[in-house]
């Protein structure tokens, strides 16, 4: 993974030493809430419900074992011991206290994090596949495109005053595993009919509240050009992006508001200005950035003996084996597999991890995958690489400290953002709703039965938890000042992407086990062999479920 | 007289602020951007550009222009930061003043896109504005005080 160097680490620690300065010049009275509030928004730190929010950046959702014992250690010294994955890849911490925020950021910069621009309208972390680098359908690694950009978009003075928050994803993958299309801009590394790496470049793609697919503005873009590209674009957005209302102030509006041609004219207009300058990505960066992203030297496996030692376990032991069916995959190089530990059991807020258990991953993820683990916009945590011979051993070990739900992909595994339970901005609570549902749906032979499936559930309409994109989407309304949920069926945030479309009137909080049973159960009635949910509804349409969850109770 | 931050230090400051939209700039004022436009003679001139009001007039008479003010009404608007590099990519090398209510929080990234020059709403704060420009030893981007990234330097 990447690794910092004097200059990475200088500007870390000074980005500290500034943010130290501007909390005790406010804390002093000397900086107005209002001049504070960008401040520290880009340093991460929100006010929430109970407590200041502080949101770390996990760089394409990338740690080692050194920052996840950090991690642990901050949230059981400064917060109440545990901390959240965010549907951005980033983990959270709920209960810091302000004046103590520059001493957790220090304590950051020691293992090399930081909390720059998770939040505020600047550009955000970027994201990507969890499976980089290890995953059988890449073409390319995305992760050093990721830190390049990285890297030019910490503390970039033009755009930390943006209209609106700005995010970008990058895939390199068949299968889009980062939502591209999603994203204000979505990079796809492919190949051009030479056979040259490129990138295809999609503008405009957003959720909240008007959800939106990006429009591709460029076909393939020489990768070279891709940080001068990416300056263009922002410099149009910075100039013409809204600034009158919030609400229309994404890129998205824009795009929209221009007509994509125009605005790709606009791009390409600012692009000729800066292309080939001294921006362009050199040979030389492109090698160093790699470098950091190299595969770790795998034991030569012996593919057939380790299937077997594999398969001998999986006779053995049925809960083992349904454990590595449903949470591991398949990996690039024979005799490992990639396995997702599911932050999803009943009873635990979606995304939510214990001090002890971050330490615990710390040591499994040394022993077993090579001292690194990934964050996934799903809220769940990978080992990238581990040995088939090991599986077993390791999933003895995530057992006992309940990390072993066997249930990625699965109605149970769903997005859910914090909610009313902690977010100053919810308009209802999610995570009662999504323990409801889990409770209803225990029964995992049924689970799995209905197949591959997301559910995802947003507070309101900032779409944290991503409702529209989910296969079902549930999302929190405010009734004349009470809690209601809107359903949405068909959202896809693959490559076939769609946005969700919205079933009808709301339900109250206590009916949503209820309707979610109504729409699986429709499904299940109407399915045909082997088809996916998802296919199902494409097939048939909203009107069966309408019918069925709207139907007078007899 | 008025004081500003100027190439890093303190100085008085003889420049008017913009007079009324339907008024002739009188010497040694700075004229509004409709004001500028009417100008004959563009030697030496001084213009305030608003929000909105892109800097693309004035790329013509780079060479002629003593001072470009940008306004920040509000230190949230983030318009102004591009504007002064737009100019700078192109060539300006007169004063780039950045007056109104940006902050002193802003003062690295204002002048890493090339403003020279800092009108801040306070002046009492103007001394302590000067430790803020000083926040950052290294920088990862090209701008206009660093023309090389640092992927070139490193
Ligand atoms: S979706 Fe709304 S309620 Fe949920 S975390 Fe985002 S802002 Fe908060």
């Amino acid at each position: 993974m990447y690794v910092y160097d004097q200059y990475d680490q200088k500007i870390v620690d000074e980005r500290v030493a500034q943010f130290r300065d501007q909390t005790a010049r406010y804390l002093a009275g000397q900086i107005a809430d209002a001049e504070f509030l960008p401040l520290r928004l880009q340093n991460g730190l929100y006010e929430q419900r109970q407590a200041p929010m502080l949101r770390i950046a996990v760089p394409y959702g990338l740690m080692n074992s050194r920052q996840l014992r950090k991690l642990a250690e901050i949230s059981r010294v400064y917060d109440k011991g545990y901390a959240h994955i965010s549907t951005r890849q980033n983990v959270q911490l709920n209960w810091p206290v302000l004046a103590e925020v520059p001493d957790i950021l220090a304590e950051l910069a020691s293992v090399q994090m930081h909390a720059i621009q998770t939040s505020g309208n600047c550009i955000r972390n970027t994201t990507t596949d969890q499976f980089a680098g290890v995953a059988c359908d890449e073409l390319e690694d995305p992760r050093p495109y990721c830190e390049i950009i990285r890297q030019w978009s910490t503390l970039h003075p033009e755009f930390a005053f943006l209209p609106r928050k700005f995010k970008i994803a990058v895939c390199g993958s068949t299968e889009d595993r980062a939502a591209i299309h999603h994203h204000d801009i979505g990079l796809e590394l492919l190949a051009n009919t030479q056979g040259e790496i490129g990138l295809k470049v999609l503008v405009g793609g957003g959720l909240g509240r008007t959800p939106a697919i990006g429009s591709v503005i460029c076909e393939w873009l020489d990768k070279k050009h891709m940080l001068t590209y990416l300056e263009a674009i922002l410099r149009v957005y910075n100039q013409h992006g809204r600034r009158d209302n919030k609400y229309k102030a994404r890129i998205k509006i824009l795009v929209k508001a221009m007509g994509v041609e125009a605005f790709t004219k606009a791009v390409e207009q600012e692009w000729m200005a800066l292309k080939d300058g001294p921006t362009t990505l050199t040979d030389e960066e492109l090698a160093r950035a790699r470098s950091f992203f190299d595969a770790p030297v795998y034991d030569t496996v012996d593919a057939a003996e380790a299937s077997s030692v594999l398969q001998a376990a999986l006779d053995g032991d049925p809960i083992f084996a349904n454990w590595v069916k449903r949470n591991t995959r398949s990996h690039r190089v024979p005799g490992y597999r990639i396995v997702t530990i599911s932050l999803k059991s009943t009873g635990y807020a979606p995304g939510d991890v214990t001090a002890e258990q971050l330490e615990l991953l710390a040591e499994l993820s040394d022993e077993y995958s090579f001292g690194e683990i990934r964050s996934t916009h799903q809220q769940n945590l990978v080992l990238g690489d581990v040995q088939v011979s090991q599986l077993n051993a390791l999933w003895q070990r995530l057992q006992a400290a309940g990390l072993a739900t066997p249930n990625i992909g699965y109605l149970t595994d769903m997005i859910c953002c914090p909610g009313g339970d902690y977010c100053a901005l919810a308009n209802a609570k999610s995570l009662p709703v999504a323990e409801a549902i889990q409770a209803r749906f225990d029964d995992l032979d049924y689970v799995y039965d209905l197949g591959p499936l997301e559910l995802n559930i947003s507070g309101c309409m900032n779409a944290c938890g991503h409702h529209h994109i989910g296969h079902i989407g549930i999302l929190g309304v405010d009734k004349k000042g009470e809690e209601y949920y809107q359903v949405c069926l068909g959202g896809s945030q693959a490559k076939d992407a769609s946005i969700g479309k919205i079933l009808g009137p709301s339900f109250k909080q206590q009916d949503m086990p209820d309707v979610v049973d109504k729409i699986l159960s429709t499904y299940v009635t109407l399915r045909q062999e082997e088809e996916s949910f998802l296919d199902t509804y494409r097939r048939v349409g909203i009107d069966p479920f309408k019918e069925r969850v709207y139907a007078p109770a007899d | 007289m008025p004081r500003l931050i100027r190439d890093g230090a303190i100085v008085d400051d003889a420049w008017l602020a913009p007079g009324p939209e339907n008024t002739v700039p009188k010497a040694g004022q700075i004229a509004s951007l409709d004001q500028w436009l009417q100008l004959a003679d563009k030697k030496g001139s001084a213009v305030q550009l608003e929000p909105g009001q892109q800097p693309d007039p004035l790329f013509e008479y780079l060479d002629q222009i003593q001072l470009v003010a940008i306004n920040f009404p509000v230190f949230t608007d983030g318009r102004g930061f591009s504007y002064a590099r737009e100019l700078r990519d192109r060539g300006y090398r007169g004063e780039l003043r950045a007056t109104g209510n940006f902050i002193r929080d802003q003062l690295t990234y204002l002048h890493r896109c090339g403003f020279n020059a800092f009108q801040l709403a306070d002046e009492r704060g103007l001394e302590a504005a000067l430790d803020s420009l000083g926040d950052f030893s290294e920088v990862y981007q090209a701008a206009v005080d660093q023309p090389l990234p640092l992927f070139r330097r490193r």
